[in-house]
């Protein structure tokens, strides 16, 4: 039996959830001596956070370093075990599945790293890198076919098929990043998180790049989950966008909803501190950059996890946890004082 | 205004085994009392190498400093001996880098790497030098600062660690300080208080600053003069507004195009510059941005076009530069 017959095609159609995220959780344990690990703290680096994902769309995933965003996307792909929650992927939760039963849904969801430089194996070439996840996977045994496939994929990506034979030092950083694309695209994946896929580019090469993953998403039918911290980028990417605070989802809207009229302080501090390429806009926009920084994961403050950083806290801040709600349709926010 | 500094037809090469890389090629600006200066581009396009070249940084072999001038307050750095650069570095001219965690050193704390430089340059004696060391931390906006100058970088975060490093810059009241990258590890929230710092610790204490950097928004925000560089030669230069707005060289088009952008609707596509830079062992008689470029014409091949006016103090390295016209409107 081959492995992608034990599981049906995912027949989610446009439009509807391919992914539900309930109430993900995902604990760290910091450990204390030698031989006998005590458990003395926990690092709650993702702390209960639910969203949904509709097939064909791109949610970007929004938020400062630490914040859980990267481990958000790494449970989804089960390289992290969640401690508690629910991971529905096309009607299967892939939170109770053993290694042995994931196998065939990893094909469905890939994922693209930030750092072209260090998620390319350096001695293998190019091509086999593109090609090993169908042979690891059993998709294309045949060498000769494989091959074939391998150079589709790397015209599909705009890399010059001559350089299968290519190592990743041989490549630019443009290059090396098209070559985790099309790996990512080598199993016919339903679903990519792409993790802070263009952010090591330069300028010009990003262009290029977000352009691919906008071509690719139309002509596959793919579904990305974006995470990015680079908001412009979000913005141009993204169709609904979420922001991430210590573990904590704290807004979700539609793209331009969120962008146009943010809700919680913390995006609107976010938004605020980009500042625009044009000198004269710049000249009137009055900065008022949010103070301090981000707290310890590990010791999250009481209430409001962004109450000590926020400008228009309360009291009760300090003590209630706010109630992630939907204040208008499809748009939620985590805020008390909205 | 007097330039303190004054760059002239500046080259630093690099001699390795594959060639000799031409990474600073005959660069020009000045930088005047109390003024910010950006330095744009793109990776390997000599933006680092041409302000450490300034301090006489370069590791030399493999680099070395071929030809042309700095003037700086009247000094030829080029001239001065290795003891003479030595009171240069640190008390007239400073360095903020990008890497926070990497510049400090692991193993002193934070209050003996500021008290060092102050010892050193300014013979303050150990009680003179703590207590200003004290009041730098205080300035950089790091509150509890007796207890801070007793930790090593490993405790402070991100953030912190580039408050220490501009509280290292100021220490001595130098007339400029070069920032390479400063908040390119950083998150947003903490680059803007960053470059806030700065930007009120320069008009305050009147410090001319150079900001490396590749981010288009830090430079509209916080430049008075930018140059713009490509492949070792700075291609375009002018006031923030003449760049933002009327872009003259078809790389500084290219890149203001291919943003997403916050303060405009959202378009359907990017406009890259489609390619790659150039290999810069492999430059030819031409104009370094020609195989990207969507303006060039047979003399691009010939001959590299100079620096030329095309306004007042804007200028652009381009044979096309009165030619964009109608483009220009779009980036603008």
């Amino acid at each position: 039996m081959s492995a992608q017959e034990a599981v049906p095609a995912s027949g989610v159609q446009k439009g509807e959830v391919l992914l539900d995220v309930r109430n993900l959780k995902m604990y760290f344990p910091v450990t204390e001596g030698i031989i006998f690990h005590k458990v003395v703290a926990e690092v709650k680096a993702v702390d209960g956070i639910s969203f949904q994902i509709h097939k064909g769309e791109t949610l970007g995933l929004v938020g400062e370093s630490g914040c859980g965003k990267t481990t958000t996307g790494r449970c989804i792909l089960q390289l992290e075990r969640a401690t508690s929650g629910e991971i529905i992927f096309a009607g299967q939760n892939l939170a109770e599945l053993d290694a042995n039963a994931l196998r065939p849904w990893r094909q469905k969801i890939q994922v693209i790293f930030q750092d072209p430089y260090s998620s390319l194996n350096p001695r293998m070439k190019t091509g086999d890198i593109v090609g090993e996840p169908m042979y690891v996977h059993g998709i294309e045994p045949d060498a000769g076919k494989r091959e074939r496939r391998v150079k589709e994929l790397f015209s599909v990506c705009g890399l010059p098929v001559k350089m299968i034979d290519r190592y990743p030092h041989e490549m630019s950083g443009g290059q090396r990043q098209r070559v985790g694309i099309a790996r990512a695209l080598s199993l016919n994946p339903d679903f990519i998180i792409c993790d802070e896929a263009v952010s090591a580019l330069d300028v010009s090469i990003q262009a290029q790049v977000i352009n691919l993953l906008e071509d690719l998403r139309e002509e596959f039918g793919l579904t990305y989950l974006f995470i990015a911290h680079d908001l412009s980028v979000v913005r141009h990417l993204c169709h609904r966008v979420a922001v991430m605070y210590l573990g904590k989802i704290v807004e979700l809207a539609d793209c331009d909803e969120l962008y146009d009229n943010p809700l919680h302080p913390y995006t609107q501090a976010l938004l605020s501190a980009v500042p625009v390429p044009d000198p004269d806009i710049e000249a009137k926009r009055a900065h008022q950059p949010v103070k301090g920084e981000v707290p310890s994961p590990m010791n999250p403050p009481s209430g409001c996890v962004f109450h000590p950083r926020c400008p228009s806290a309360v009291d009760s801040c300090k003590s209630l946890i706010p109630e992630f709600r939907e204040v208008k349709p499809g748009h939620w926010v985590a805020c008390s004082e909205v | 205004m007097a330039a303190i500094l004054e760059v002239e037809n500046l080259q630093t090469q690099f001699f390795t085994s594959a060639g000799t890389v031409r990474a600073v090629d005959g660069i020009t600006y000045s930088v005047n009392r109390g003024e910010t200066v950006a330095i744009v581009g793109e990776s390997g396009c000599g933006k680092s190498v041409g302000a450490l070249s300034i301090l006489r940084l370069i590791p030399d072999p493999p680099g070395r400093i071929v030809g042309g001038n700095i003037r700086f307050m009247g000094m030829d750095i080029l001239a001065l001996s290795d003891a003479e650069i030595r009171k240069v570095r640190g008390r007239r001219i400073a360095m903020v880098f990008q890497e926070p965690m990497t510049s400090l050193n692991p193993v002193l704390t934070i209050g003996r790497q500021l008290t060092e430089t102050l010892e050193h340059h300014l013979d303050m004696d150990r009680a003179a030098a703590d207590a200003r060391a004290t009041e730098l931390l205080g300035m950089v906006g790091i509150s509890d600062a007796k207890r801070r100058l007793a930790q090593y970088p490993h405790h402070l975060s991100g953030g912190m660690r580039q408050r220490v490093m501009i509280a290292m810059a100021m220490c001595c009241e130098p007339e400029l300080i070069i920032a390479d990258e400063p908040t390119t590890a950083l998150d947003v929230t903490i680059q803007a208080q960053i470059l806030e710092l700065m930007r009120d610790l320069s008009k305050r204490l009147g410090v001319a600053l150079i900001i490396i950097t590749h981010n288009l928004g830090v430079v509209a925000r916080y430049a008075d003069r930018v140059n713009v560089m490509y492949a070792g030669k700075i291609i375009e230069q002018g006031s923030a507004s003449q760049i933002y707005h009327q872009p003259s060289h078809p790389y500084t088009l290219g890149l203001l195009n291919s943003v997403p952008r916050l303060d405009r609707p959202r378009q359907a596509k990017l406009d890259p510059i489609e390619g790659q830079p150039p290999d810069l062992t492999q430059l030819d008689a031409g104009c370094a941005f020609r195989p990207r470029c969507r303006f060039a014409v047979a003399r691009c091949a010939e001959e590299i076009p100079p620096l030329e006016a095309v306004g007042d103090g804007h200028l652009s390295a381009c044979w096309r530069r009165n030619d964009l016209g109608e483009n220009v409107g779009r980036a603008t």
